[in-house]
């Protein structure tokens, strides 16, 4: 078994959907999306949690200009192929309740972008990695902009050239990695291996950047976020906030940081500051947000945040919460999200001041939007608990004062999303809330399976967590050595040719 | 040779079927006609090649590939033309006849081997396309069309010819071997005729290329003149332009390139911005095109400015990704020119709901004239950018970059007006069977080609 079959199922079933015109389309879709799930659950099961790559496809694709098709499955791949696999099915699955024009091409176009996102995590190739970033973007873009809300043309336009310029400088790195590596391959393994001096790590180092922090979004490259996020449809939001920003997280560690380990720690403290100044900055805005939607939506910028700068702070403890955040934030964002959904579909409101009471009116809908936002802000026994605990911990280990800052963001998260849910449903019940019916059978399924993740994840995170601990402590080592082997005065940086 | 010859007899066999009013055996006889020709070439590629007629021309590998690839080219478009040329001409025998007389020209300018053939394929190629331009005799853009293509491209010629007047002064000679061996043995003395030459070479064959700043002429004749005729100028010509550059000065001047270079490099970069930039305020579809088109051959300058080994694979995939996506957009602009009655943006409103196959071709079109990954034309760019990262020109690639980020604007704002601006209900648009054909097979490669570009992109020259 190899991990090129999670890239090529989506990829077959995307064709399959485009090509059914009818009701039973969102169905196979779903069988399809169950069927990655069951695959990589299979892989994950036999799984060795070591720090090797395993179920390895290798093929020749360009050899001429050395570039391969490798992909495969290791510590620091797995829980976002995890995270992957198990989101899909629950995004069809919550686009259920929507009566979408040209269903065929939306499904269609989430599976594709379900191969496009599994070949960014799986590839060890430079090349590959960049073909998979693309290939990503496209179907969203169509996605938010064929079914997004009224300015949808001009935001979406935004987004892509956004997105896609970030990605392009992060091209011309991967071009220049190559074009230094000895045997002019584009394989990871030649790139860690490269010595560069500190000018070029520098220069890489900021190409990638530029693409990660734009995907994650990183302040002050969030500009595009609120407003797509907004007027995105709400399958659209979730995979932008739930899979497509863990792209950029997983990049930093995969590739940003470990190929350019000098050059990362000589900008450290300029990211990392203007990581947590994101958090704060975006926590003030949501404070004041009157559309729910947006609301989540910053929160999202502040919670990735934290994650982005406990990657950068680069310890063992940071990367691991990071990982296990990446996949916590993603369920917790799109249940939000889905929330939201839920509420606009039945009121065709999402100001904050035109709700309220709707607790009384549906009970079982008030548990499950409670039980994600605790998972949301992090409260213990909860799933965002851990994730964000190990981020503040390797934060702390960097600086403390940095540590306090990024703090915040469990305070102000507490504090905005509190407000949120007492605006939305505690309190008068109001006009438009009255109208609101508690949850039908979907909503319950897809509320359900949330709400079980959170609860399982947050009490038991080590069924997750022992899958990367080996690879993700080697990764961080191994990068710190060569960090350190400069600072202590060992010259490694080979004549350059 | 035998392709050429094929291809010199072919129109003259047309001109004899329009005599005798055999208009439906035109395009059959034609197509199998080039069919052939393209398969002759094929032939002769593992065949040594030598310069031939005293050393004149020499088909080599480099010359067989771009003669298939324009001839290839060629027939896209004669295809989409069955209608097309008996409703704007009553004379439909002399339209492929023309244009294969242009081809003919093309084919001596992608195997020449001396100054003077060089010359002679430009010639023999303008100058047929100086009629082209203007067969629709009545209509005005298209006189206008034909008229600046003419005035134009005679001045350009002059500025060519004049060129390899000096260089023949210089050296002697008019062959490309004698020329680049008198600059070995001139180490250090080269005449400064020599380098006027050079200079004046680069300016008539930019002219052809439709490179900045000598592209003034390019938006009125390619928006004048009939569509099919623009895309044969904007795809097969631009092809034949840059492989005879390249082939001059990888062979004959690549040791004085620190001579040229600083002088393409700007000419480069000011194709590149000329061309996005105007095209961003383009309202018609048809003139973003011949924008766009400049902007390209920006891009296909690189090759030259990043002159190495994998030059001419670079140029290759290139021309060809952008040969194909542009005889894509062209044959869609056709049709909807012909319901709407104009090139305007709008007119493309709604084709996603009314007709979504020629949305999706012209989408896959527009994707790949970006470069966008899975698309031919994101191999192309990939190959231009690693040729020009591995001669260190980092801020020219850059410059690319910034350029292909503004052309994302506008080549979706094709798309966005076929998806997403529904407006007025459109009557379906009637596509003929062939139209489908050539426009889903020229999508299927481009897709393919961007998936695998291993088919073409690994040919050793």
């Amino acid at each position: 078994m190899t991990v090129s079959i999670l890239i090529f199922l989506p990829l077959i079933a995307a064709l399959a959907v485009a090509l059914i015109k009818n009701q039973a389309t969102k169905h196979v879709a779903l069988l399809f999306a169950i069927a990655e799930l069951v695959v990589a659950a299979l892989m994950i099961t036999r799984f060795i949690p070591d720090a090797s790559m395993q179920y390895v496809t290798d093929l020749p694709w360009m050899p001429k200009m050395g570039v391969y098709f490798t992909v495969g499955l290791d510590g620091i791949n797995i829980i976002p192929v995890l995270l992957n696999v198990l989101l899909i099915p629950v995004i069809i699955l919550a686009s259920y309740n929507h009566d979408y024009k040209n269903a065929n091409a939306f499904y269609a176009l989430i599976l594709f972008m379900q191969a496009g996102m599994m070949t960014v995590f799986t590839a060890l190739d430079g090349f590959l990695f960049y073909v998979g970033w693309e290939a990503a973007l496209i179907p969203i873009y169509f996605i938010c902009a064929l079914w997004g809300g009224e300015n949808r043309i001009r935001i979406t336009m935004k987004f892509f050239i956004y997105t896609f310029a970030g990605s392009l400088f992060m091209l011309l790195a991967i071009i220049y990695l190559h074009l230094q590596t000895p045997n002019r391959t584009y394989s990871i393994s030649d790139f860690y291996d490269l010595h560069l001096t500190l000018k070029q790590q520098g220069l890489v180092f900021w190409a990638f950047f530029l693409a990660f922090a734009i995907k994650m979004p990183i302040f002050p490259f969030h500009t595009w976020q609120p407003d797509t996020y907004t007027e995105a449809p709400s399958a659209g939001t979730m995979l932008l906030s739930g899979i497509m920003l863990k792209m950029g997280v997983y990049g930093a560690i995969r590739w940003m940081i470990p190929v350019a380990p000098q050059g990362f720690d000589h900008w450290q403290y300029i990211v990392i500051a203007l990581a947590v100044a994101g958090i704060v900055y975006a926590s003030l805005i949501a404070f004041n947000q009157k559309d729910g939607k947006r609301l989540v939506a910053y929160s999202s910028i502040a919670h990735v945040g934290l994650i982005g700068a406990g990657v950068i702070a680069w310890t063992v403890t940071g990367v691991q919460g990071a990982m296990i955040q990446m996949l916590n934030h993603g369920i917790n964002v799109v249940g939000l999200f889905f929330i939201w959904d839920i509420i606009s579909r039945r009121l065709k409101t999402r100001d904050l001041d035109e709700l309220g009471g709707i607790a009384k009116a549906a009970p079982q809908f008030a548990i499950a939007f409670l039980i994600v936002l605790l998972g949301s802000v992090a409260l213990p026994l909860t799933n965002g608990f851990i994730g964000e605990f190990l981020l503040l911990k390797s934060l702390y280990e960097y600086n403390i004062w940095l540590s306090a800052v990024g703090g915040l963001t469990i305070i102000f998260g507490a504090v905005y999303m509190l407000r949120m849910y007492k605006k939305v449903m505690q309190g008068e019940t109001s006009a438009i809330s009255a109208l609101f019916t508690d949850l039908n059978g979907n909503e319950k399924l897809v509320l359900g399976i949330i709400c079980v993740l959170i609860i399982v994840l947050g009490i038991y995170p080590n069924v997750v967590m022992h899958l990367s601990d080996a690879a993700v402590s080697k990764l961080v080592n191994s990068v710190n050595d060569k960090i350190s082997q400069v600072q202590s005065g060992v010259n490694i940086i080979a004549p350059q040719r | 040779m035998n392709t050429l010859i094929l291809i010199s007899v072919l129109p003259i066999l047309l001109l004899y079927l329009g005599v005798f009013k055999a208009k439906n055996a035109l395009l059959p006889v034609t197509v199998i006609g080039l069919l052939a020709a393209a398969g002759l070439a094929i032939a002769g590629w593992n065949a040594n090649a030598t310069p031939i007629y005293h050393d004149m021309v020499l088909f080599d590998r480099f010359s067989i590939a771009f003669s298939v690839i324009t001839i290839l080219s060629t027939v896209l478009i004669l295809l989409l033309s069955k209608d097309y040329f008996e409703k704007i001409s009553s004379h439909v025998a002399e339209y492929y006849a023309v244009m294969l007389f242009s081809l003919a020209g093309i084919i001596c300018m992608v195997s020449y081997y001396n100054l003077t053939m060089l010359f002679i394929g430009i010639e023999i190629m303008s100058v047929s396309l100086y009629i082209l331009a203007g067969i629709k005799k009545r209509d005005f853009a298209s006189n206008e069309a034909s008229l600046k293509y003419f005035l134009m491209g005679a001045f350009s010629t002059g500025f060519l010819l004049f060129g390899i007047a000096l260089i023949y002064g210089a050296t002697g000679s008019f062959s490309i071997s004698v020329i680049r061996d008198w600059i070995l043995t001139h180490p250090r003395g080269i005449d400064p005729l020599f380098h006027t030459g050079v200079l004046l070479i680069i300016v008539g064959l930019c002219f052809k290329l439709g490179a900045a700043p000598f592209h003034f002429w390019t938006p009125d004749v390619y928006e004048g003149s009939p569509s099919l005729i623009t895309a044969f100028m904007s795809t097969v010509v631009k092809t034949a332009g840059i492989a005879a550059f390249l082939r001059l000065f990888q062979s004959a001047f690549s040791t004085i390139s620190d001579f040229w270079m600083p002088v393409l490099l700007v000419i480069t970069v000011l194709t590149l911005f000329i061309g996005n930039i105007t095209a961003l305020y383009q309202q018609s579809f048809k003139r973003m095109l011949a924008f766009s088109s400049i902007s390209h051959a920006g891009y296909l300058l690189f090759a030259v400015v990043a002159l190495g080994a994998a030059s001419a694979n670079s140029v290759l995939i290139y021309a060809a990704a952008y040969s194909i996506a542009s005889i894509i957009a062209f044959g869609v602009l056709i049709l909807v020119q012909q319901q709407a009655d104009s090139d305007h943006f709008s007119s493309f409103n709604g084709l996603g709901k009314s007709n979504p196959f020629l949305a999706f071709v012209l989408t896959v079109a527009m994707l790949s004239l970006a470069g966008i990954p899975l698309t031919a034309g994101f191999i192309g760019k990939f190959y231009m950018f690693t040729g020009a990262l591995s001669r260190l020109q980092v801020w020219l690639v850059i410059i690319a970059v910034v350029n292909a980020i503004i052309s994302i604007y506008y080549y979706f704002k094709v798309i966005v007006a076929m998806y997403f601006r529904g407006g007025e209900e459109r009557t379906v648009l009637a596509v003929p069977g062939y139209f489908v054909f050539v426009l889903g097979l020229s999508a299927l490669l481009t897709i393919v080609l961007g998936v695998y570009p291993t088919l073409i992109a690994d040919i050793n020259f």
